[in-house]
Formats: structure tokens, C-alpha cells, sequence
């Protein structure tokens, strides 16, 4: 069984709700992403999200695309990811998944990818410019190397969104409002109609993201979902931490306290 | 497929913006059937934009070049200096009639920013325009224009600061304010439907030149040839001509310090299918898809990618591209001021330095028309300071 699918259902046992942390592979250094995931696993991630860097990340806001500067300027491979994916597989079970923009996966070869992160344990990937209308050239390969293809809706795909989850697998990954990634002090979408909506047409998951950054607004939205997606939040504490011990520590503490938010 | 060439095109965007751009589809459709919006847009093509520009016959450039006959389709006596305010009035007048206050726009060179600033005066509507912090100071003129105009000017820092980016940061605005926003692309690039938009607001330019050429040569030209950024004054003068087989049309792109330096924009010679901007198209992209650098001495040629419709054109054979470096341009540029007193947009003056090299070759019964995209106003200083240049 893919390791989305049983975090699901464990949670769903125990009544409690997924949070899904998100980092970019390579920031600030492959090595350190490696025990980023570890210690975020410890700390109560349910589900990690790897960006794999991209020049032009035309879904981030300014963290996230610093954040995928950062690691390019390093020189990251696609390569080094998997390597890193594949060394972080014998310590932790945690469920991996790739956010990865379409070219990377068109021009590095759809299915030498999707093989290679099968290959070396990633459960699922969201590609943020692949709407339905596009996403046939991967989805069957995905699906033949049981990887989820995660869905994205958006507050305004209503009734786009039969058509979307249909034969969808994993999670369904909810924008919470439109635009970029980036933590907001306020989300003014109506969550609940808008979960409600979402699940008329489908009984997956579903897990809220973009904008989320404090434990009270997990708090106001975790009857909604099943899940919720934390990323520019805690891209920005490794922004700004001043050594790797201290960027273990807050990003440790702060998935606790969102973890807590979430029972 | 719908908003296919071949395998080009589609729609690669976030699902948040699906929506819109399965609307705009709809308005778009039921706008170009519509005789009365079709009326509107043609009246302001005529009335303030100027229409139809002259096809102007280059008498001292041809009798220079010793080759065959040179006309220069005018686009540069437009309002506002270039091709650009074609498509700018289709679409604002297409924003209009779909209640949109508020229009963005991305610019490279700042021509087709001052075309949207231009547009929004005139119809009272909010804009912003997005700008590479490169490009701001280049094309400081034309940043000037548009805030005289009443635009919003953002400069883009992010990535490399040109046009690319200005177009990922209006992508970003637009993601956001969806419901109020009007997006003006200004080339044939970006998801479906802009290609397809753009090129039906540009082909005015080559329905005006056929039958130009037909009333003062009584026969269709021999060779057609414009400059190729994303590649909207070259498609719109080219499509009319599409099944006229005997016509060729030749792309002239940016080679910058030349293609051997890697230094240039030359997305046809060098570049691999990828997806940018919403399209799957020709890219500068290294081997994991990340978009490369590139550089031109013109800002609004400066662009990684091209117009999905030119890629087809380039597979099928239907259209030839060809590349002419920095220095090349600038010699036209300074050619044609002195030959025809006409001063070129250094993006025009890469197809007037490619006329330059293929005129000569042809007998004198030939006939070429160069698409002259628009004026070089906002060039001179740029042209001025570089070393090479003496005046």
C-alpha cells in the first residue's frame, strides 16, 4: 500500500488530521534538506512535500522562489534529489512527495521520472501547471508505477472539479484561495462551503493549502479537512536561522505546535 | 485539439486560473462573430491607432542593395510607435465588454506596456505593468510613457530580471485578482487562447500588406521577413500568407554576441520543446528544463521562448528562421536612418539587417516586404552609447 494511503487511514483512526510540511530539496544544501526531512518526520509531519527547484516557479510566492534560487545557485540536480530521496528511505517511512513544475518532468523524460522517484520511494507528485486538460501524458504513467498524481483544486474550479478528482488517487490538494504561495494573516475564502463542495464529488482526502503559517489557523480549519499544507512558513525559518542546529530546533518547535493545533 | 499547432500550444497553468482562460475562450469566440465589437475594434484600429499603415517602397535601401525590391510595411507609424497598440485594442476592448476594470500587462522594450497604458487612459481603466528591473533601465523612456499615462510600473526583480520574469510576475498578479483582472498578453505566446487572440488581433497587419502589394505590384511578394521575439508582428504579418505557398516567410530572431557564445536569444536555431509561460513551445533550457539566460541588445526580443504557432511553422516548413547578432542590427539600424531616414526599433532592425543580407542575393524582378515592427525612438540612447557607434 502507498504510504499516503496508510497515513490516511491511521489518522483517520485515530480522529486526527495530516499535516503536510513542505521544503525545497537543495535549501539551503542537499545534505541538510536530508535532515530536515528526518527531523520534521520526528516532530509530527504526516506527509512531506519536496519542491524540486525550478528557474521560473510561476505558482510561489517570493519565498518559496528564493528558497528554489537558493538551491539552483548551489547546482542542484534532479540527480542529487533522488540520491538524497533514496539515502533518506533507510531511516524514515514518512510519505514523500514531489512538488515538481511540468517542464522538469517533461524535458527530464516523463517516465524515466516518475520510475526514478518510484525507484527511490516517493509516494506521489503535484505538478502546480498541470490542469486536467494537460495532465494525460502523465497520468497513466504515474498510475503505472502506483505514484499518486495529486489533484489541485482552486476556489474558483467548482464544477471542474467532477472532472478532476475523477480516477484521482492520494490526497486532493485544496488551494485555499487564489494566487501564490505565501503565509497570509487571513483567508477569506468560506472554507467550509468550499470543503463541502469538494467533497460532493469525491470521499479522498482532502488537505487544505497555501497561506497557512500559525497554529490557530490550522486550528479554524481542521474540521473542514483531513489535512493541511504548511510550506512558505516553514521555508522562511530556514531563511532565517542562523546555523543548521537552530533551523532543526524552530522548525521542530513549530511543527509541535502546529501538530498540537491539529489533535 | 483546441489551441493546438501540432504538438504546440495548450494550456499549462495553474487551476486557478483555468476558469478564466475557458472564459476568455468563450468571449473571445463570440466577440470576433460579433460585427458590432468587430466594427469597434476596427474603428479605433483607423481612427486612433492610425490604419491602415502605409506599405512604403524603400526606394534608396533598394537601390543600394542592387537586388531585389524592398517595401517596408509601416508599423512603426502606429500610435504609440509599434504593432503592439493591434493587439492592445482588440484585447482591452475585449476586457471592456467582459466588465474587467483593471488590465495588467507584461513588457519587454516597454512598447507593448506603453500600448496597454495607452489603451487604459483612453477607456479609464486601472494598470499595472510588469517590468524586468533590467529592462526598467534600458527602456527608461518608456517607462516614463507609461507612468505619464497613468500606469503602475513594477519592476521585477526576481530570476533574471527581463522579460521572462515580468511575464512569471503578471502571471502571479493575475492568479490573485482573477476575478477583476484582464491580462494583456502582449505577444502570440501563454496559454490558450492568447496565441490564437494575439494573432487575430495582429493579422490585420498582413491582410493590409497583401493587399498592398497587390495593388502596387499586381502580384504577391516574393519573401516576407519580420523580427521573432515571442513573434506576434511576425505572425500577424505571416498568417494572412499562410496558404500562399509561393510566399516565403522568413523569421529573423536574436543572435546576439552570436550563437556560438550562447549569449543570444536565438529559441528556433538552439533551442529543445519544453513548457513555459503555459505553453509547450521551443525553449533556451539546459537539460533539466531550467529556463537559460539570454541576452539581446533588444529588450523585446529578449525571450527564451516563442510563440507555439512559430515552432509549428518551423517544423512543418512552412517558415524559415534565421538569427542576426547584435552588431548586425545595430549597422541596419544605422542603415536605414541614413538610407530612408526612417529610425528602426532595434528589434525591426534584425529583420532590416537579415533584407540586408538576403536583397542582394535576388534578381531585380523580386519582391520582399520587411516588417518594420516599430520606431527606434526608444533605442537612440542605447544605440548611442555603444562604443562602436560614432555619430
Amino acid at each position: 500500500m502507498n504510504r499516503i494511503d496508510k497515513a490516511f487511514n491511521n489518522l483517520r483512526e485515530k480522529g486526527s488530521k495530516a499535516l503536510i510540511t513542505y521544503i525545497t530539496a537543495g535549501d539551503p544544501d542537499i545534505d541538510t534538506t536530508a535532515e530536515l526531512i528526518v527531523e520534521m518526520g520526528k516532530a509530527g509531519a504526516d506527509i512531506i512535500e519536496l519542491g524540486i527547484p525550478y528557474s521560473d516557479p510561476l505558482a510561489d510566492g517570493p519565498v518559496i522562489q528564493r528558497a528554489s534560487a537558493r538551491a539552483l545557485n548551489k547546482g542542484i540536480r534532479i540527480a542529487d534529489i533522488m540520491n538524497m530521496a533514496r539515502s533518506v528511505r533507510r531511516v524514515t517511512q514518512v510519505p514523500l512527495v514531489y512538488l515538481v513544475y511540468y517542464n522538469s518532468v517533461f524535458k527530464y523524460g516523463i517516465e524515466r521520472f516518475v520510475k526514478e522517484a518510484h525507484d527511490v520511494g516517493i509516494d506521489g507528485i503535484i505538478i502546480p501547471d498541470l490542469p486536467l486538460e494537460e495532465k494525460g501524458e502523465v497520468f497513466d504513467i504515474t498510475r503505472q508505477y502506483g505514484i499518486h498524481l495529486i489533484p489541485l483544486v482552486a476556489p474558483t474550479s467548482h464544477e471542474r472539479i467532477a472532472r478532476i478528482v475523477e480516477n484521482a488517487s492520494g490526497f486532493v490538494y485544496c488551494v485555499s484561495t487564489t494566487g501564490v504561495t505565501g503565509e497570509r494573516d487571513q483567508i477569506h475564502t468560506d472554507i467550509k462551503a468550499y470543503m463541502e463542495e469538494v467533497s460532493r464529488y469525491t470521499s479522498l482526502p482532502k488537505a487544505i493549502g497555501f497561506g497557512i503559517s500559525k497554529p490557530d489557523m490550522a486550528r479554524q480549519f481542521r474540521d473542514y479537512c483531513d489535512g493541511i499544507i504548511i510550506g512558505s512558513a516553514i521555508v522562511s525559518l530556514i531563511e532565517k536561522a542562523s546555523s543548521k542546529d537552530e533551523m532543526l530546533e524552530n522548525i521542530g518547535q513549530f511543527i509541535r505546535n502546529i501538530k498540537q493545533a491539529l489533535r | 485539439m483546441p489551441g493546438r499547432f501540432g504538438i504546440f500550444g495548450g494550456q499549462y497553468v495553474p487551476e486557478t486560473v483555468m476558469n478564466a482562460l475557458i472564459e476568455l475562450e468563450r468571449e473571445f469566440n463570440a466577440a470576433i462573430q460579433d460585427e458590432s465589437f468587430m466594427e469597434e475594434y476596427r474603428y479605433y484600429l483607423r481612427e486612433y491607432a492610425g490604419r491602415p499603415t502605409p506599405l512604403y517602397f524603400a526606394q534608396n535601401l533598394t537601390k543600394k542593395l542592387g537586388g531585389a525590391r524592398v517595401y517596408l510595411k509601416r508599423e512603426d507609424l502606429n500610435h504609440t510607435g509599434a504593432h503592439k497598440i493591434n493587439n492592445v485594442l482588440g484585447q482591452i476592448l475585449l476586457a471592456r465588454r467582459m466588465g474587467k476594470r483593471r488590465v495588467i500587462a507584461e513588457t519587454g522594450a516597454g512598447q507593448h506596456g506603453v500600448a496597454t497604458a495607452t489603451g487604459a487612459a483612453m477607456f479609464g481603466m486601472q494598470c499595472e505593468i510588469f517590468m524586468g528591473k533590467e529592462d526598467v533601465k534600458r527602456q527608461a523612456l518608456n517607462v516614463f510613457r507609461m507612468r505619464l499615462l497613468g500606469a503602475r510600473v513594477h519592476s521585477v526583480e526576481s530570476g533574471t530580471g527581463t522579460l521572462k520574469d515580468a511575464v512569471n510576475e503578471a502571471i502571479r498578479d493575475w492568479v490573485t485578482r482573477i476575478e477583476d483582472t484582464f491580462y494583456v498578453i502582449g505577444s502570440v505566446v501563454g496559454p490558450h487562447p492568447y496565441p490564437t487572440m494575439v494573432r487575430e488581433f495582429q493579422k490585420v497587419i498582413g491582410e493590409e500588406a497583401k493587399a498592398q502589394i497587390l495593388e502596387k505590384e499586381g502580384r504577391l511578394p516574393d519573401y516576407i521577413i519580420a523580427c521573432v521575439g515571442g513573434g506576434s508582428n511576425a505572425m500577424g504579418i505571416f498568417h494572412p500568407f499562410y496558404h500562399d505557398r509561393e510566399v516565403k516567410l522568413i523569421g529573423v530572431e536574436a543572435a546576439g554576441l552570436g550563437l556560438e557564445t550562447g549569449k543570444h536569444a536565438a529559441t528556433m536555431a538552439m533551442g529543445s520543446v519544453g513548457v513555459l509561460h503555459g505553453m509547450k513551445t521551443l525553449l533556451l533550457q539546459d537539460s533539466e528544463g531550467q529556463i537559460m539566460p539570454v541576452h539581446s541588445i533588444s529588450a523585446g526580443l529578449d525571450y527564451p521562448g516563442v510563440g507555439p504557432e512559430h515552432a509549428y511553422y518551423k517544423e512543418i516548413g512552412r517558415a524559415e528562421y534565421v538569427a542576426v547578432t547584435d552588431r548586425e542590427a545595430v549597422e541596419a539600424f544605422v542603415e536605414l536612418s541614413r538610407t530612408e531616414g526612417i529610425i528602426p526599433a532595434l528589434e525591426s532592425a534584425h529583420a532590416v539587417a537579415y533584407a540586408m543580407k538576403l536583397v542582394p542575393q535576388l534578381s531585380k524582378d523580386k519582391i520582399v516586404i520587411v516588417n518594420l515592427s516599430g520606431r527606434g525612438d526608444k533605442d537612440v540612447e542605447t544605440v548611442a552609447n555603444l562604443p562602436e557607434v560614432e555619430l
